[in-house]
């Protein structure tokens, strides 16, 4: 599987990256070098093994529904780029 | 006495304890140090000298009063992608360049309580993604080491603990904290002549860590000695609540562990890690690392962990997949850097565009396409069922053996603008170490020698799931019987 | 007869399944501490792991969990003992994390069913396609500023359930009848409070059109509607929409929409437009969701008694018309003020003064049963009044009333207003003797057998006596004065 530059473009989109024009050949050929060298994997046989997700526990533990947090507007507030009074702002988003 | 920077944590302690040193005394040490060193080698981003006066001046009270903890006046360097409640944390990217957290990560906060002192946030690669510590918006830290002939050569002190590993061996720290995801506590410690351990996975909190890939990321100590290792790690480790993937199990004593010997244990040599085009120089050292533990009492055991060749191209999609979600906080709202946009989506796309360097970047592009519709199955749950299997090979291994020895890494420190062009290339550093983060088993790395341009190599030490006090009795083995005293060329009182 | 949109090429069949966004009644947040009380100050309720910061982690609330398995047992449906949590990427202002925390493969809470009441007295099964928990998001305002949103985040990292039906209903009615129904299930299970306007209960609602007998066709999804009447409104309005589009030869194409209520259309959503690539994956920071069999047991074994159960009992044990069970049984508050009320009494007598009068004085004075003025004891000490004769079911309508003005118990009121009905025989009796003195000639056409007259003697009686005389005593004494 190989990436052309539509697909960069569409997954840079995907992840809010601005890529400039000028930059997607050399993009491209990086990630296809990268997906090149993974693609070895295709030759394991994992028929029937079980993907194992992450390295941890077995089981979430669960804590208690007690309010234990929150109360803290002007910390949370604190490393905001724009605010206004008590609410984070951004340009306006139309729905 | 021996300068105040050239002892270990667990000397300092003593000369502590015994007034041979005030805690002021010991850290202004280090904080001359740094003002020195740091301008040339770059390790800390932000040195904290008040934060470190005043937190010594309180260890020297605690000490007076006959209260000194584990690390009560001992001067660390913490790695910059620990929050640090105050003190601005940046993971080395322009992104959080202005960020203060208004809160503490678990594992300084351990520390803390510890009696540590704080100088400063060592330098990294970017969002902890790298081998060189090169992709920092802060600069490369440098190696303090030089090859021989080639004093003006800039060698990487690897990554991406780079800065904490190379302030520990400049002596501009008496150890740091440092995390791994692929091998960035252990690879930056074998290029810089130290020790390192990548614990257990959940043995550490991960709470109050930038996070770049939560399934593989876990912190550890890199330090000078095995024990100061095991000091550390006993001060880090612990269960916490506030992490669900952190392990509800018991610290042991790990220092106590360090000389225990490794008299019938059973060490497991995997022939895989034999790999084509080893060098003949780090291959010579495993083999001397053999010998050592064999001449120990310990028995050697040929072992097979036959998808270790898979393990870097899993890395390479778990990573960076879990990465691209993980990064997609970092949006210009609420922290960090923004960069004004004709809309929201314009916002986001410049702002991270600004705020992230080539290689965070890239990861999140492979990490978006790998998870993207149509790619899921063929990349990511492909990569987790291969990552299965690189577990279930250390599983078996432990019916046969104690603990595993391979090389750390696969060269010993390169040059800045070595390895830069193929991203590939820089990838492999992590060969011998990615699997241990994969299978989310401990894994040490110690010095045990010197390449022919005379820079430190290190010998790793694999062991069995929250069986880290087997991995210091190897390491202490290791380390006793290398007589490792070589000295990197830039260092505080040299 | 079955609905029917009636189009230029014959008629149209509407399907419909819900998506609804039902909040979890919880103290705190689903992954965090922070609490989830409505109508704070913005940004108060917020903890660093609500707002996305570095090195937050998630860690999970038990009673969330328990509420989403307590209403996967009321909707009779399948509660996986393992379930995950996985991430839906997308980046929008009010999602700090740039994901959301959900459950996509593996939902705690598989199939299930819920039987809706139809309007003819009819009931119809539809299928639960699965429930699952998730993080809410927090809230834009988009008319504080001429070129700014200003985001909330006290909403952000409240536990959500997603209950998804199968595409089973096929008129407005149905999906109100449906939407009503899970409303009441999860308020009397205590799961949810269902409040609409306060956004606790939301629907998406997918709908798509086909002649009769064809398989399905492409359906849209119209988002957040926050009422039954909506529901019912955008469900009718999509569904011409469609049929007008493919009359004229056109395609639906497949999308999210909004229903605008003030002018009763849907329209196209662009904010969602590039956001369906969603790249979900395990949540690595949430091992999986592993639930003790012996703990849901428990839950269950707690559960409360659910609407379709309790109003099998009224027609069963208590003897109430199909119609009575069910009006008391559609609020939980109201069932539980009705037994109240019927508990050691005529349980058909207390049906009919709550459903009668009693919603009557409700309705008159503009209160719900939460907020009545006349509590459970008070009506049910009303009652009491009528069985043991100190009050006529004539006067007892009067006394209610002044309950519902005053606020005052019965007893108080009889007392007040000498409304005490009299008993006593000879008071009777005095009364009855004047009542034929005043009218002897009325006595004697009655005596010679014009016994129609008996109803004038009564309302005489009655009247002399200020409508306070017994009934059945004045009957009884009547009778045997007259011979
Ligand atoms: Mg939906
Ligand atoms: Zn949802």
């Amino acid at each position: 599987m190989s990436l052309d530059t539509a697909t960069v473009r569409r997954v840079a989109s995907l992840a809010r990256l601005r890529v400039e024009e000028a930059d997607l050949p050399r993009l491209e050929a990086e990630l296809n070098g990268i997906l090149g060298w993974i693609e070895q994997l295709q030759a394991v046989d994992t028929q029937g093994v079980e993907p194992m997700a992450g390295g941890g526990a077995e089981a979430l533990r669960m804590r208690e529904d007690r309010v234990t947090d929150g109360g803290i507007q002007e910390k949370v507030l604190a490393n905001a780029p724009d605010r206004a009074d008590a609410f984070f702002a951004v340009p306006k988003v139309v729905e | 006495m021996t300068h105040p920077t050239e002892l270990t944590i667990a000397g300092a302690r003593a000369a502590l304890d015994r007034r041979e040193i005030s805690a002021v005394e010991l850290t202004r040490a280090h904080l001359d140090a740094i003002a020195a060193l740091n301008p040339r080698l770059n390790a800390y981003i932000t040195p904290t000298p008040e934060l470190a006066e005043r937190q010594a001046a309180e260890a020297d009270a605690a000490l007076a009063r006959g209260e000194g903890r584990a690390l009560t006046g001992i001067p660390l360097a913490i790695k910059d992608l620990f929050c640090t409640a105050g003190t601005r944390t940046t993971a080395a990217s322009r992104i959080l360049g202005n960020f203060v957290p208004p809160y503490e990560s678990t594992v300084t906060a351990n520390l803390l309580r510890d009696g540590a002192v704080f100088l400063g946030k060592a330098n990294l690669d970017e969002f902890a993604m790298g081998s060189s510590n090169t992709s920092s918006a802060f600069g490369a830290a440098e190696n303090p080491w030089k090859r021989q002939g080639e004093e003006d050569t800039f060698l990487v002190p690897g990554g991406s603990s780079g800065g904490s590993a190379a302030a520990v061996a400049a002596r501009l720290a008496l150890g740091a904290t440092a995390t791994d995801t692929g091998g960035s506590i252990r690879q930056p410690a074998a290029f810089c002549g130290i020790a390192g351990i990548k614990p257990t996975y959940g043995r550490c909190s991960r709470f109050g860590i930038v996070a770049y890939a939560s399934s593989l990321d876990q912190a550890g100590p890199v330090a000078r000695t095995v024990e100061d290792c095991a000091i550390l790690l006993g001060s880090m480790a612990g269960f916490d609540p506030r992490d669900s993937t952190s392990a509800d199990v018991a610290v042991p004593d790990f220092a106590a562990a360090v000389a225990r010997g490794v008299k019938g244990l059973r060490i497991g040599i995997p022939r895989e890690y034999r790999m084509e085009g080893l060098s003949p120089e780090i291959d010579a050292l495993w083999q001397q690392g053999m010998a050592w533990l064999k001449a120990e009492g310990a028995t050697l055991v040929d072992i097979s962990l036959p998808h270790t060749k898979y393990a870097l191209p899993t890395y390479y999609i778990v990573a960076p997949a879990e990465a691209s979600s993980n990064l997609a906080r970092y949006d210009g709202v609420r922290f960090g850097l923004r960069e004004n946009g004709e809309d929201l989506k314009d916002l986001y796309e410049r702002t991270r565009a600004a705020g992230f360097g080539d290689e965070v970047k890239r990861r999140i592009l492979i990490g978006t396409y790998v998870l993207s519709a149509g790619y899921y199955d063929a990349y990511y749950v492909k990569a987790q069922q291969v990552r299965a299997l690189i577990k279930r090979d250390f599983d078996r291994a432990w019916g046969e053996v104690d603990a595993i020895l391979t090389p750390a890494t696969p060269s010993a420190a390169f040059g800045r603008d070595e390895k830069q062009d193929d991203p590939v290339a820089m990838y492999l550093n992590d060969v011998f170490t990615v699997t241990a983060n994969l299978a989310g088993i401990p894994g040490m790395s110690v010095p045990a020698g010197l390449d022919a341009k005379g820079l430190p190599l290190g010998l790793q030490i694999l062991g069995k799931p929250f069986d880290e006090e087997t991995v210091f009795a190897v390491g202490g083995a290791i380390e006793r019987a290398a007589g490792f005293n070589a000295l990197p060329t830039l260092r505080a009182a040299a | 007869m079955s609905y029917t949109i009636e189009g230029s090429t014959g008629p149209w069949e509407v399907v419909i399944g819900l998506e609804v966004h039902a909040q979890v009644t919880s103290e705190a947040k689903l992954f965090s501490g922070a609490a989830t009380a409505f109508g704070a100050e913005p940004n108060s309720q917020v903890s660093f792991i609500d707002a996305g910061f570095p090195g937050m982690l998630p860690v999970i609330n038990r009673e969330c969990v328990a509420q989403a398995v307590r209403t996967g047992l009321g909707l009779n449906a399948q509660v996986n003992l393992w379930s995950r949590f996985d991430r839906k990427n997308y980046f929008y202002a009010d999602l700090p994390q740039g994901y959301q925390i959900s459950q996509y493969q593996y939902p705690v809470i598989g199939t299930g069913q819920i039987e809706i009441d139809l309007a003819d007295g009819s009931t119809k099964q539809i299928g639960i396609t699965r429930l699952h928990l998730e993080q809410d998001a927090g809230k834009s305002l988009h008319d504080q500023h001429p070129s700014k949103s200003y985001i909330d985040l006290n909403r952000s990292g409240v536990a959500l359930m997603e209950i998804v039906s199968e595409p089973d209903m096929r008129s407005p009615e149905e999906a109100g009848a449906y939407l009503t129904k899970l409303r009441q299930i999860l308020r009397y299970l205590g799961t949810c409070d269902g409040n609409m306007e306060q956004g606790s209960l939301r629907a998406d609602v997918n709908v798509s059109v086909r002649k009769p007998g064809e398989g399905f066709r492409t359906r849209c999804e119209v988002k957040n509607v926050n009422s039954i009447r909506f529901v019912m409104q955008a469900v009718e309005a999509e569904a011409r929409r469609q049929v007008e589009l493919w009359e004229a030869g056109e395609e639906v194409v497949q999308e999210t929409r909004l229903f605008d209520t003030t002018r009763g259309v849907t329209r196209s959503m662009r904010s969602k437009e590039d956001a369906h690539d969603y790249r979900y994956f395990p949540d690595p920071d949430l091992p999986p969701l592993v639930l003790d069999a012996a703990w849901v047991e428990a839950l269950k074994a707690a559960l409360p008694e659910l609407p379709d159960a309790r109003r099998a009992r009224y027609v069963g044990d208590f003897g109430l018309t199909p119609y009575d069970a069910h009006v008391l049984t559609l609020e939980k508050e109201t069932a539980a003020f009705y037994e109240a009320v019927a508990k050691g009494r005529d349980p058909k007598m207390a049906a009919n003064w709550i459903t009668g009068d009693f919603f009557a004085g409700l309705n008159r004075t503009g209160a719900s049963i939460g907020s009545s003025p006349v509590s459970a004891g008070d009506l049910g000490a009303l009652l009491d009044l009528i069985s043991d004769s100190t009050l006529s079911g004539k006067l007892a309508k009067e006394v209610l009333e002044a309950m519902f003005e005053t606020g005052k118990p019965p007893a108080a009121i009889v007392e007040e207003r000498g409304l005490k009905q009299v008993t006593d025989t000879g008071a009777i009796e005095a009364v009855i003797d004047q009542v034929m003195a005043a009218n002897a000639g009325k006595v004697e056409e009655y005596r010679s057998g014009k016994d129609k007259l008996f109803g004038f003697f009564v309302g005489q009686t009655m009247k002399a006596m200020q409508g306070k005389g017994n009934p059945a005593l004045v009957n009884e004494l009547l009778k045997k004065k007259l011979g």
